[in-house]
């Protein structure tokens, strides 16, 4: 394309094609609006929690009222009134915790809506055609997808858990983090906050006082979790943040991956979304997480759209120990998130693959921390960041090696794309070694599809969103192969959607 | 089929014009040849019926079963059928070859209105054709032309035309920079294609790819026009004497 197309096709630019912008209409019970410890008591109450968690929350809570919003990130948006928030809302017909029979079947219908059944007999009659031979992958193999156990999140509260007698089975627990605040409270009390101190940044303080659900995940010793658990968190409530907070814990040598997927509305107003994430690796366990995170992105101004401040943080507590993250994020406003590990365990390793994704006027700024403590640990990273349209896309990482991490090895690849002239992408590393015996390395590349491409691409009859698309499942491969098998097809359409407009 | 009139090609960027009021008309079924020397227009003439950007028609025009060819876009042109083998095809990193064929062939065929092919029946048809063509599975993984030899290039080139099946086949140079065997496949490859619905124009450099695709017609390409045309004969005589004639009329 020659440069006056380019500058045209921005001009057309059009990402109000967000497929998932419908609203359920339902009765929703709200905590009053705005902040102070009232509010923190009533989300803790409402939970039926114990006293030592209300006693964290309002600590967590009075930590951020002298904490500053953090502003060192590539992001630019209206300061957040956080008296004008709702910080807890939740479905009227959910006020008593149900079973599978007895959900609203309104709530029932936004899960379908969403692709997402939470019948357990409509999964097996493979409603999701899971188990159905569904997709090719790149060896023109095809791919069946196995089962998947979802825990429900809507606004404030876990609607549902599927799949969950047959998990007890293999010992897994797999719930709210409500209910296993109910439930199981030991285990909670020992780990909650054990890798994200309640008061460890502006955000994660604000989540530690007022979060009110998320999911929980413990897998006892030498335990392989018999099928990848996934949480799908939904805001449909105005003017409501979500605070949702995920805790996991593998114990040693066992084994889980688990993936979670967003959505909201297509609102005028921006949304807020602050989530804390831990991991907890013991000896030989390994937490494979994988996130889709496909959030209201406003419209093609910028207008609305969810603001995603989110800190996920894994500890490979354990001697050979493994965590890796792996996102795909198409949507939000204004993405800050750092999915980072902490390389504690000797022979520990984490992985980063990441694909961010920026279209209209989305402004990304996320990449990872690797934190080498233990000796002989490693870590990899993978980066690939598209821009589009006037977004803004940053990948920002750090890798570091304490004095003790003899042999600490990093691989660092960053690679940006860049769609049309007028967005912008930016790679920001940090390198701190504090051993000699440190091997890092980094590669960056930026590049663009060319008009040579293009041509090439159209003349054999794709259009060009679907040369795009195409362009792009090529750039994102290598990480794309990072997410369970079941994912992966549903994963490429989104690309597809995501970028649609990105070209005229 | 196609009929083109007249036709007068600039460059979009520069004043300078590099087809200079060509005329060609192919039927079902023919082949025709276009020889002529470097820089004579040949590649710009498959470009511009193919659809390429930097190119700006002038005067004249190319009509493709009676459809105005130069007002499409490119991937409307392939779905009615125009392919055009690249003299230089073009890398796409990340994408395997495999994957590319199952997109183009599916996005022509949405375009026409017709169902999508099911994975194994795809499948089927894609090796069968690979097969003839020496491609191997291990190609067929690899990303579209990345680090692929020149031969395993025009290979490629021949296979996409095989399985999009189109009506109008034209290939640049697709003879250039093969050894004698590498030759043979890729014509035994458009051979099997040669049909009564079919055309093709063949554009090359040199005689030696027509004793093995045997053209119906032979032009000749000469500073932006066919200063000559004949049978399959045309050739030998300009295997013997050169371009050096052609080139002396047209100065
Ligand atoms: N995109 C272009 N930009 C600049 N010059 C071009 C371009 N396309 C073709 N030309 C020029 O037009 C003439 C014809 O080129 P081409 O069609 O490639 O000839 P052939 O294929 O017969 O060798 C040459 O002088 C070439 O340099
Ligand atoms: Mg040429």
């Amino acid at each position: 394309m020659a440069d006056q197309d380019t500058i045209d096709l921005v001009k057309t630019i059009e990402v109000d094609k967000y497929k998932y912008g419908f609203e359920t209409d339902i009765e929703s019970d709200y905590a009053p609006k705005g902040l102070n410890e009232d509010i923190v008591r009533f989300i803790s109450a409402k939970k039926g929690e114990p006293a030592w968690m209300l006693e964290w929350r309002l600590e967590a809570y009075r930590a951020w009222t002298h904490m500053e919003e953090p502003t060192w990130a590539k992001v630019h948006y209206p300061k957040i009134d956080f008296q004008d928030l709702y910080y807890y809302a939740a479905p009227k017909s959910m006020a008593a915790p149900k079973s599978l029979d007895e959900i609203d079947p309104k709530l029932l219908e936004t899960y379908a809506k969403l692709g997402i059944p939470l019948k357990e007999q409509e999964i097996l009659a493979g409603v999701r055609k899971q188990g159905e031979k569904s997709t090719l992958d790149d060896d023109g193999n095809e791919v069946t997808a196995g089962r998947v156990a979802i825990d429900a999140v809507f606004d404030s509260v876990s609607v549902v858990t599927t799949f969950k007698a047959e998990l007890a089975k293999a010992g897994v627990i797999f719930c709210s983090i409500s209910e296993a605040l109910r439930e199981h409270p030991i285990l909670v009390k020992q780990y909650l906050g054990s890798v994200v101190p309640a008061g460890d940044n502006y955000y994660a303080a604000l989540n530690a006082g007022v979060f009110s659900d998320g999911s929980f995940v413990y897998v006892p010793p030498g335990v392989r979790c018999p099928m990848e658990l996934s949480t799908y968190f939904r805001m449909n409530a105005k003017n409501t943040g979500q605070f949702e907070r995920t805790l996991i814990i593998a114990d040693k040598g066992s084994y889980v991956s688990y993936l979670e997927g967003c959505t909201a509305p297509t609102r005028e107003e921006s949304q807020l979304h602050a989530a804390v994430v831990e991991l907890i690796a013991l000896d030989d366990a390994e937490i494979k997480y994988s996130t889709v995170q496909n959030w209201y992105p406003g419209d093609a101004e910028g207008k609305g759209g969810v603001y995603n401040f989110v800190t996920k943080r894994g500890d490979c507590r354990g001697a050979r120990s493994k965590i890796s993250w792996t996102q795909v994020e198409t949507g939000s406003a204004i993405t800050w998130k750092y999915p980072s590990c902490i390389l504690r365990g000797e022979s520990s390793r984490g992985e980063f693959y990441s694909i961010a994704i920026s279209n209209g006027r989305q402004q990304v700024d996320s990449g990872t921390k690797m934190i080498h403590l233990g000796k002989n640990s490693s870590s990899r990273i993978v980066s690939k960041g598209i821009a589009a349209g006037r977004s803004d896309n940053t990948y920002r990482g750090l890798v570091s090696a304490h004095r003790k991490a003899l042999n600490a090895r990093n691989f660092t690849q960053c690679d940006s794309l860049l769609i049309g002239d007028q967005c912008g992408a930016h790679t920001v590393p940090y390198i701190e070694a504090k051993t000699s015996t440190a091997i890092f390395e980094h590669e960056a590349t930026t590049s663009k599809i060319s008009d040579d491409q293009m041509f090439y691409c159209m003349s054999r009859g794709l259009s060009q969103e679907e040369a795009v698309a195409l362009f792009v499942n090529g750039f994102v491969r290598d990480v794309l192969q990072q997410l369970p098998m079941e994912f992966m097809a549903e994963t490429q359409k989104l690309i597809g959607i995501s970028l649609e407009g990105s070209v005229g | 089929m196609l009929k083109i009139e007249n036709l007068h090609v600039k460059l979009e960027d520069e004043n300078r014009e590099i087809l200079k009021g060509l005329s060609l008309s192919v039927k079902p079924g023919e082949v025709h040849a276009i020889m002529g020397p470097n820089g004579s227009g040949k590649s710009t003439l498959s470009y511009v019926l193919a659809g390429r950007d930097g190119y700006e028609v002038t005067e004249g025009e190319a009509m493709f079963n009676g459809e105005d060819l130069l007002a499409m876009d490119p991937n409307t042109r392939a779905a009615k059928g125009v392919f055009l083998a690249f003299q230089y095809p073009i890398e796409i990193p990340g994408v395997a070859t495999m994957q590319f064929l199952k997109v183009a062939l599916n996005a022509q065929r949405k375009a026409r209105g017709e169902k999508e092919l099911s994975i194994p029946e795809f499948m089927r048809f894609v090796k069968d054709r690979a097969a003839k063509l020496n491609i191997s599975q291990d190609m067929l993984k690899r990303p579209v032309n990345v680090g692929f030899s020149g031969g395993e290039k025009k290979r490629a080139e021949v296979l996409q035309m095989a399985v999009l099946e189109p009506s109008l086949c034209i290939l640049d140079e697709t003879d250039s920079g093969l050894d004698i065997d590498a030759l043979k496949v890729v014509a035994d490859g458009v051979n099997a294609l040669r049909s009564p619905v079919r055309a093709m124009i063949v554009i090359t450099h040199y005689q030696r790819l027509l004793d093995y695709i045997v053209p119906d017609f032979v032009h000749v390409l000469s500073a932006g026009k066919i200063v000559k045309s004949g049978g399959k004969e045309l050739a030998h005589e300009l295997e013997k004497n050169g371009y050096a004639d052609y080139a002396e009329k047209v100065a």
